[in-house]
C-alpha cells in the first residue's frame, strides 16, 4: 500500500518521521505507540495535521445509531477514518484505489459539511467556526459519498481540533501551493517509468498536433506563434489554425477571434472554435478582421461555414451549477426514511433539477453540428466568450459522435487533452479546488461532458472501448488534488506553477502526474474493469473497405458540394455573412435552424442503415432515452443496491464469456503450433459468482449474509387525485351482480 | 431487442421459412433490423391466398391490379380475405399520410403501401382493436376517416375517398370481425388450425407441478372436492389444502370466503416449508362475522410450517377499501379471531384506478412525447407508482417467506386480480424455476389461468363494449413487473423481452386459445385445448427467438428487486414501441450472441485440433504398441 506501484525506483520504506512537520510532532509523541499500528498509509509528502480517537462512524445501512469506532485524521491530502476493527474494515473492496482507501476523503472532494447538535442539522461554513464543535459531523463528498461521524465519545480537546482542522483545510480558501500535489511531487521521486508514453497524445508539443492533423487529413497549420506564451497566457503554446491566419492576426487580439481548428471531417470541412472578441465598437477594423477570419475558415471558399454561438442557445454556467446542485442533492441521502420519502416525487424532482434537460440540450446541439459536418459538409465554428467551457463540451461530443477513434480509451484521453487541457478549460476555477468563492464561477462543465458521454455509452455500449466504470472513476479523479490534468486553468498556469519556487534553486521543474497515469491509482487487475467487454473493435482486415471510403472521400473533395449538389444550405455563406458579422459585433442572432427539423433527416438516414459501431453515432434524445447515470449517482446508496443484479451483471457475463473466448483462442494457438501436445485442456473459470454481487460493483462491497431487501418504509402514496375511482368497490360489477 | 416487437410475425413463422417481409407490425416498428425487411416482396404470398373465395368485385380488383397480390397479407390457415380497398390513406402520426391498400381478413387488418421503399406495412390482429369510430364528416378533400383505438397503446386513423360503398363495407367488416362476440361470430382462435410440434396445452400439469415443489407431504394434500367445480367455479379442479382439514370443513370455509375461493397453497419453500397461500376476502361484514372452520384452517396453514409461530396475511388492498368492503359483506381477518396472524395492507389500488392510469399513460406516450415535461408527465400517470406498489407487495411476501421463514396468506377482494399479481411475482422471486421459459408458462397457467383471473372480462376479447368497467390492465401490470425484474437481473431470466412482448401481443390477438375465457371451468366447457391452439405451442416451437443469451441459472437464488422509483423505468420497448424515434433496446444481446457464436466456433476449432492431435499421435505411436489414444477433452458447452 505504501508503494505507489508505478513509482518504479521509489523507496517503499515506511519512514514516517520524514513526513512529519515539527508542528505535528506533539501529537505524534503522545500516541506514537498506538498510532503506529493504525496509522494511515501516508503518501509521500503527506502530513497529518490532527487526529481524534474514539470517533464513531455510523454505518448507514441501518438508520440505527450503530457504527464503528476508530480514529479520524486530517492530513494535507485527505480526511481519513481508520477503524479500530481492523479485520472487517480491511476486507479489500473489489476495486482498490492505491491513493485512497474506503474511508478516505480527499480534502478537495469535500462538498459540504454539516454539524448536528440536538438533532439540528446546520451547514458549516468555513471561517466561521467557533470553539464549539458539533456532536455529529456529516460530510458530503463531491463523489456523492456521505459520511456520518459522531464526536461525542472522543476527547474534547481532540474533537475540537479535528473539527477545526477538517473545516479549516477543506472549507476555507487556500492558495494553489497548498494543494497536495505540490508536497507530493516535491517528496516523491518523479515516476518516469509510468510515463512510458501511453498512446495518449498530450498536445503539449507541435508533433502531437501534427499527428492529429495528419490523422484527420486536416488542411490547416500548426502555429507556434504563442511559443513561450508570448502572445497569450490562456492559449497553449501550440495550436492549429487555418492557413490564412497569420501570426499577426493571432497577435492582434491576443488570440481572441481566432478560429482554432478542432477536427477535420473526411469530406474536408472542419470543426473550429473561437473566443469572442473583446467588446468592440462598430469600427471597420474589427469588422474587417472578422471577415478575414471567416474567410480563413472557409479555406478559400471551398466550404461554407456555419457559426454556432453557444451563449445564445445553451444555459449559462451559473445555471449549470445551480441545476447540478439540485440534481446532486437527490442522491445525498441521510437516512432510509429520507430515501423512501424522496422516492415518491422522484421523477418530478429529477425534472425540476433540470440537469437531464441540460444534458439533452448539449447532445442536441452536438447533433446539429454533426449534421452540418456530416450531411451538409459545412464547416462549423463554435463561438463562446472564452471558448473554453461549453465550447469544449460541444467540440468533444461532436468528435466522439463522428470519429470512432475518440471512443477508444487512448483516443478519448487524447481528446480530453486536446479540447480541455490544451484548450484551456479552467479546471481549477470550475472545480473550485481552492475554495475561493467570489473569484470565479464554479461549474461542473467537465462533469457535464462526462454525463453526455455516458448517455452515448448507455445507448450504444458496443461503440466504446472504455467502460462505464472508467467514466465514473474519471469523474471521481477530478477531485483528487494530485493530477496536473485537473489542477490548473491553462497550460501556462501549470507551467509557471510547476516551476521551482526560486529561480536560483537547482531543481528541475515539478512533474505532476497526469490522471491518465492510471497505475498511480489502480493496479492492472482493477484497470481491467476500464475496458468494455462489449466493444466491437475495428475490423482489422478492412484495407479494401478503406480504399473505397478513401475514393469516395476524394471525389467529394474534388467536387465540392457547393458546385455539384445543390444542397439546401448552398450559398449559405454569402447570404449570411452579414448576419455572421453581427454575432461578433455583440448582437446575438437566434437559432439558425430549428433543431428538431434540422437533424430529422440525418436521423432518418442514419436509422435506415444498420448501426455501425465504428461509424457515426447519434444519441437518442427523447425523454425516455436520457437516463440517470445510476452507477455514479446511486453506488453509495445502500437502499438502491440490487443484490446480484444491475447492469454490472450483464457486464460480468460478457467479461466471463470474453475470458473464455480469449482462453480458447490461446488454446487454438497453442495447439496449432505444438501439434504434438496432447495435454488435456481445462477451461478456466474464475471470479466470484455473479449472484453474490451488488449492482454497485466494483464500488461497494457487501456480504451476501448481510443483505436484506429494502422494503419501502412508507407505502402510503400520493394518489390523492384519483378521486372517486379509488373508493369505488373493486370489481364492483361483479359484487353487485352477486349480492 | 433482436426481433421486431411483432405479434404478427406468426403468419410466416410456423412454416419455418422465416420470410421476414410481412412479419413486422409497421415500418414504425422499433426494430432496426426490421426496417430493411420490408424491401423484399413476399415470394410466397400468391401461393397462400389461392384458397380464398373472392367476391366478384374483389376479383376485378385483383385482376385489374397485378400488384394486388403483393399488397395482400400472407394468410394463416383458415384466414380469409373479407374486404379490400385501394387508395386508403393511413394517417401516420409519425411520418404523415401514407396511401396504400387496406385488407381486412377474419383475423387481421393489413395495410400496405408499395410506393415507399421499403414498402410500408401495417399488420394488426383485429383482436387488439378495442374501439372503432368514424371521425367527423367529409373533410375538405372529400374524404371520410375512421379511427381505431387499440389495446396495445396506439391509435390508428384511416381516410377514404368518399365513394360510398367501399368505405362502408370496410367499416362494417371491421366492426364485424373485430368484435365477433358482439356479432355472434366465433373468435378466430377457434378456426386457426396451425399444427405445432408440441402441444402447449400440456405444459402445465398441476400434480406434476406440486410434486416439483416437493409436495405432497405430511402437511398438505390434494383434494378432489372441486373436481367438477362445485366448491368454487372459478378455481381449478386440483387444489392443495392442509392435511387435517377434511372436505366437509372446506365447504364451510368456502361459504365464508368470497366466491367460495378458499385459501389454497400456491407455493411451498423447499427447505423451510413456509408457504404462499391464496384466497379471497373473508365475508366478515359489518357485524364482524366469524367462522370457526376458517380460523382453524389458517391455523393449520401456520402449523404446517414448523419454523414459525406466526402467519402473515397480506391484504393487497388499501386499508380504506378493505374497511369499505365490510358494508358489502366482505372485509378482512381481525387479529382477534385469528391468533398469531398479522395482517398487512399492501395499498394496491383497484382495477378502475389501474385502467385510468393506463389511459393517462397512453396519452403521455402516444403518439408524441412532450420532451421537456416527460418525467413529470410520467409521474402524473402514477403508472410506475402502481408497478412499484405491486412489486413492493410481492417483495414483502417473498421476504417474509424467505428471510422470515413464515407462511403467508395473500388475498384482495376476490383473489383473482391483485392476488394473482402478488403470488405470481413472489413466486418468481423465490423460485428460479419460474424464471425459465417453461417455468414461466407454468406460472401463468397456474396462478393466472387456473386460478381464474378473468381474462375474457378484463381484456374484452371480441367484445365491442369498450367502456366495460370490468376491463383492466391487471395482467399487463404483471408482465410489466416481470420486465422490471428482468431489467434489474439481466442474467436471471431464461426469456428475453421479446418473449414478454409476444405474450402481451397474443393476450389481445385472439389467435390462440390460451387467454380466452374466465376460468378453468369455462375452458373445459368450451373445449379450448381441443379446439384452439395454445400460445405455448407456438412459442415452444422456436425457443431460440425467446431466449435470453445472458441467462445463467443460479438455482436457489432468491431475487429481491429494488422497488424504488430510482430503478423503475417505463417499458419503452412495449409502451412506446410504435414511435420510430425510440431506440431499440438491448443492442447488448446482439453483441452477446456474436460472442457466443465466436466461442462456439473456437470450441469447435479446439476440438478439431484435439482430434487431429489424437489421430496423429495414434498413427505416430503405432510402434508404441498398446498406448491408447487420449480421449477428446470434454469441452464446456453450456450456453
Amino acid at each position: 500500500m505504501l508503494s505507489l506501484g508505478s513509482g518504479g525506483g521509489r523507496s517503499t520504506k515506511p519512514s514516517f518521521v520524514s513526513y512529519v512537520t515539527p508542528e505535528d510532532m506533539k501529537i505524534k509523541e503522545k500516541e506514537e505507540g498506538l498510532k503506529r499500528s493504525k496509522h494511515p498509509d501516508l503518501l509521500p509528502g503527506e502530513v497529518v495535521f490532527c487526529s481524534a480517537n474514539h470517533v464513531l462512524k455510523y454505518t448507514l445501512e441501518d438508520a440505527s445509531q450503530r457504527g464503528v469506532y476508530g480514529t479520524l485524521l486530517c492530513t494535507n491530502f485527505k480526511i481519513a477514518f481508520i477503524s479500530d476493527e481492523t479485520s472487517s474494515q480491511e476486507t479489500a473492496p473489489p476495486f482498490k484505489n492505491k491513493l485512497l482507501r474506503q474511508n478516505d476523503i480527499p480534502l478537495t472532494c469535500v462538498d459540504h459539511i454539516y454539524g448536528v447538535n440536538d438533532e439540528k442539522k446546520k451547514l458549516i461554513i468555513g471561517c466561521q467556526v467557533k470553539s464549539k464543535y458539533p456532536s455529529k459531523l456529516i460530510i458530503q463528498c463531491k463523489d456523492l459519498r456521505v459520511f456520518h461521524f459522531s464526536l461525542i465519545y472522543a476527547k474534547e480537546e481532540e474533537a475540537k481540533k479535528i473539527f477545526q482542522g477538517i473545516v479549516h483545510h477543506s472549507l476555507e480558501p487556500k492558495s494553489l501551493k497548498c494543494v497536495f500535489a505540490f508536497s507530493y511531487c516535491e517528496t516523491a521521486s518523479p515516476s518516469k517509468a509510468s510515463r512510458k508514453r501511453s498512446r495518449t497524445l498530450m498536445f503539449e508539443t507541435k508533433e502531437d498536433w501534427s499527428v492529429e492533423l495528419d490523422r484527420t487529413k486536416g488542411k490547416c497549420k500548426v502555429s507556434s506563434a504563442n511559443e513561450d506564451y508570448v502572445i497569450s497566457e490562456t492559449l497553449p503554446q501550440f495550436f492549429v489554425v487555418p492557413f490564412a491566419v497569420s501570426d499577426d492576426d493571432i497577435l492582434r487580439f491576443h488570440g481572441k477571434g481566432i478560429p482554432f481548428w478542432c477536427w477535420s471531417h473526411h469530406s474536408g470541412c472542419a470543426l473550429f472554435k473561437m473566443a469572442c472578441l473583446p467588446a468592440i465598437q462598430e469600427d471597420g477594423i474589427s469588422q474587417k478582421y472578422m471577415h478575414r477570419m471567416l474567410d480563413a475558415v472557409t479555406q478559400d471558399q471551398l466550404y461554407p461555414v456555419k457559426v454556432e454561438d453557444l451563449s445564445s442557445c445553451l444555459p449559462a454556467l451559473q445555471d449549470l451549477q445551480l441545476s447540478y446542485n439540485k440534481f446532486k442533492q437527490l442522491f445525498l441521502i441521510d437516512s432510509t426514511t429520507e430515501f423512501w420519502v424522496s422516492d415518491m416525487k422522484w421523477f418530478s424532482s429529477l425534472e425540476n433539477s433540470g440537469w437531464l434537460e441540460i444534458i439533452r440540450q448539449c447532445l442536441m446541439k452536438a447533433v446539429e453540428i454533426v449534421d452540418c459536418l456530416e450531411s451538409a459538409h459545412t464547416s462549423v465554428l463554435i463561438v463562446e466568450e472564452s471558448c473554453s467551457d461549453l465550447c469544449c463540451v460541444l467540440s468533444s461530443l461532436v468528435q466522439i459522435m463522428l470519429d470512432p477513434y475518440y471512443r477508444t480509451r487512448s483516443g478519448f484521453q487524447s481528446l480530453v487533452q486536446k479540447e480541455w487541457v490544451a484548450g484551456g478549460h479552467s479546471f481549477l476555477d470550475r472545480c473550485n479546488h481552492l475554495y475561493q468563492k467570489e473569484k470565479e464561477v464554479p461549474a461542473p462543465v467537465f462533469l457535464l461532458f462526462l454525463e453526455c458521454v455516458w448517455q452515448l455509452f448507455q445507448q450504444h455500449a458496443p461503440a466504446f472501448q472504455f467502460s462505464e466504470t472508467y467514466l465514473t472513476v474519471l469523474s471521481d479523479s477530478i477531485h483528487i488534488p494530485l493530477f496536473s490534468t485537473f489542477l490548473f486553468n491553462s497550460q501556462h498556469h501549470r507551467d509557471t506553477a510547476m516551476k521551482p519556487g526560486h529561480p536560483e534553486a537547482q531543481r528541475s521543474p515539478l512533474n505532476f502526474p497526469s490522471v491518465w497515469d492510471w497505475s498511480l491509482q489502480f493496479d492492472s487487475k482493477a484497470q481491467s474493469l476500464f475496458t468494455n467487454p462489449l466493444y466491437v473493435e475495428k475490423p482489422i482486415q478492412d484495407k479494401t473497405l478503406r480504399k473505397t471510403a478513401h475514393q469516395k472521400h476524394q471525389r467529394q473533395l474534388s467536387l465540392p458540394n457547393t458546385l455539384s449538389k445543390p444542397s439546401p444550405r448552398k450559398g449559405f455563406f454569402k447570404e449570411e455573412t452579414d448576419n455572421l458579422k453581427k454575432i461578433f459585433l455583440g448582437k446575438r442572432v437566434g437559432k439558425w435552424l430549428n433543431p428538431t427539423d434540422s437533424s430529422k433527416e440525418l436521423y432518418e438516414s442514419w436509422q435506415r442503415k444498420p448501426l455501425d459501431y465504428q461509424g457515426l453515432l447519434l444519441p437518442y434524445l427523447d425523454g425516455p432515452a436520457i437516463r440517470v447515470w445510476i452507477q455514479r449517482y446511486l453506488r453509495w446508496v445502500p437502499e438502491a443496491q440490487i443484490f446480484g443484479g444491475g447492469s454490472i451483471a450483464t457486464v460480468n457475463r460478457v467479461l466471463e464469456l470474453a475470458g473464455e473466448i480469449q482462453n480458447l483462442q490461446k488454446e487454438v494457438e497453442r495447439r496449432s503450433c505444438r501439434m504434438d501436445s496432447s495435454i488435456a485442456w481445462t477451461p478456466v473459470y474464475s471470479g466470484p459468482p455473479l449472484c453474490s454481487r451488488l449492482s454497485s460493483f466494483p464500488f461497494t462491497a457487501m456480504h451476501a449474509s448481510s443483505f436484506r431487501p429494502a422494503i419501502p418504509s412508507s407505502i402510503r402514496q400520493s394518489l390523492g387525485s384519483v378521486s372517486s375511482l379509488a373508493d369505488k368497490e373493486d370489481d364492483d360489477s361483479q359484487v353487485s351482480g352477486v349480492l | 431487442m433482436e426481433k421486431s416487437a411483432s405479434s404478427d410475425s406468426l403468419g410466416s413463422k410456423p412454416s419455418s421459412s422465416r420470410q421476414p417481409s410481412v412479419d413486422s407490425l409497421s415500418s414504425s416498428s422499433t426494430s432496426r433490423s426490421d426496417r430493411s425487411n420490408h424491401t423484399k416482396p413476399d415470394p410466397s404470398s400468391d401461393s397462400v391466398s389461392t384458397s380464398t373465395n373472392f367476391s366478384p368485385e374483389l376479383r376485378v380488383l385483383r385482376d385489374a391490379n397485378k400488384l394486388a397480390q403483393l399488397e395482400e397479407p400472407r394468410l394463416l390457415p383458415k384466414e380469409s380475405i373479407q374486404d379490400m380497398a385501394k387508395d386508403v390513406t393511413y394517417v401516420c402520426p409519425f411520418i404523415g399520410d401514407i396511401r396504400g391498400t387496406l385488407t381486412v381478413t377474419n383475423y387481421r387488418l393489413f395495410f400496405k403501401c408499395m410506393d415507399k421503399d421499403p414498402a410500408f406495412v401495417l399488420d394488426i390482429p383485429l383482436g387488439v382493436i378495442s374501439r372503432i369510430e368514424k371521425i367527423g364528416g367529409a373533410s375538405s378533400r372529400g374524404e371520410v376517416s375512421y379511427g381505431l383505438v387499440c389495446k396495445d397503446i396506439r391509435n390508428l386513423r384511416f381516410a377514404h375517398k368518399q365513394e360510398g360503398d367501399a368505405r362502408r363495407s370496410i367499416f362494417e367488416n371491421l366492426m364485424k370481425f373485430a368484435f365477433p362476440v358482439s356479432n355472434n361470430l366465433q373468435i378466430f382462435a377457434f378456426e386457426y388450425g396451425q399444427i405445432f410440434p408440441g402441444n402447449g396445452w400440456k405444459v402445465y400439469d398441476p400434480i406434476a407441478e406440486y410434486k416439483r415443489q416437493g409436495l405432497l407431504n405430511e402437511s398438505w394434500r390434494v383434494t378432489k372436492i372441486n373436481d367438477h367445480y362445485e366448491l368454487c367455479d372459478t378455481y381449478p379442479a386440483v387444489l392443495v389444502v392442509p392435511v387435517n382439514i377434511p372436505d366437509e370443513e372446506l365447504k364451510k370455509v368456502a361459504a365464508f370466503r368470497a366466491k367460495g375461493r378458499i385459501p389454497v397453497l400456491s407455493w411451498i419453500h423447499p427447505e423451510s416449508q413456509a408457504t404462499v397461500t391464496r384466497c379471497s376476502q373473508p365475508m366478515v361484514g359489518v357485524n364482524g362475522k366469524r367462522c370457526k372452520e376458517d380460523e382453524k384452517y389458517l391455523q393449520a396453514v401456520m402449523d404446517a410450517n414448523a419454523q414459525s409461530h406466526k402467519l402473515f396475511i397480506f391484504d393487497a388492498r388499501p386499508s380504506v377499501n378493505a374497511v369499505a368492503n365490510k358494508t358489502k359483506g366482505g372485509g378482512f381477518e381481525s387479529e382477534d379471531a385469528y391468533q398469531n396472524a398479522e395482517l398487512v395492507f399492501l395499498d394496491i389500488h383497484n382495477i378502475h384506478v389501474m385502467r385510468e392510469s393506463l389511459r393517462k399513460l397512453k396519452e403521455v406516450v402516444y403518439p408524441n412525447i412532450e420532451e421537456s415535461r416527460w418525467l413529470s408527465n410520467l409521474e402524473s400517470t402514477h403508472w410506475l407508482e402502481h408497478i412499484k406498489l405491486i412489486l413492493a407487495g410481492a417483495l414483502r411476501i417473498a421476504d417474509k417467506v424467505e428471510s422470515g421463514k413464515t407462511s403467508v396468506v395473500v388475498h384482495c377482494s376476490d383473489g383473482w386480480d391483485r392476488t394473482a399479481q402478488l403470488t405470481s411475482l413472489a413466486m418468481l422471486m423465490l423460485d428460479s424455476y419460474y424464471r425459465t421459459i417453461q417455468g414461466f408458462q407454468v406460472l401463468i397457467e397456474k396462478e393466472w389461468l387456473s386460478f381464474g383471473h378473468r381474462f375474457q372480462l378484463r381484456i374484452g376479447h371480441g367484445d365491442k363494449n369498450h367502456t366495460d368497467a370490468d376491463r383492466s390492465p391487471v395482467f399487463l401490470q404483471f408482465i410489466d413487473c416481470v420486465w422490471q425484474m428482468t431489467r434489474q437481473f439481466p442474467a436471471a431470466f431464461e426469456f428475453n423481452e421479446y418473449f414478454l412482448i409476444t405474450i402481451l401481443d397474443h393476450l389481445y390477438s385472439c389467435l390462440f386459445g390460451t387467454f380466452l375465457c374466465n376460468s378453468e371451468q369455462q375452458r373445459v366447457k368450451e373445449e379450448l385445448p381441443k379446439k384452439t391452439v395454445s400460445l405455448w405451442s407456438y412459442i415452444n416451437s422456436q425457443l431460440q427467438e425467446f431466449t435470453n443469451p445472458l441467462y445463467v441459472n443460479y438455482s436457489n437464488h432468491v431475487l429481491f428487486p429494488v422497488v424504488s422509483m430510482r430503478h423503475l423505468e417505463l417499458w419503452v420497448g412495449y409502451y412506446i414501441r410504435w414511435n420510430p424515434r425510440m431506440r431499440p433496446q438491448e443492442p447488448v444481446h446482439q453483441r452477446y450472441k456474436e460472442l457466443l457464436a465466436k466461442r462456439a466456433e473456437l470450441q469447435k476449432k479446439v476440438e478439431e485440433l484435439q482430434r487431429e492431435v489424437t489421430s496423429r499421435s495414434a498413427s505416430s505411436s503405432s510402434e508404441r504398441a498398446g498406448s491408447p489414444a487420449r480421449s477428446i477433452t470434454p469441452i464446456q458447452t453450456f450456453v
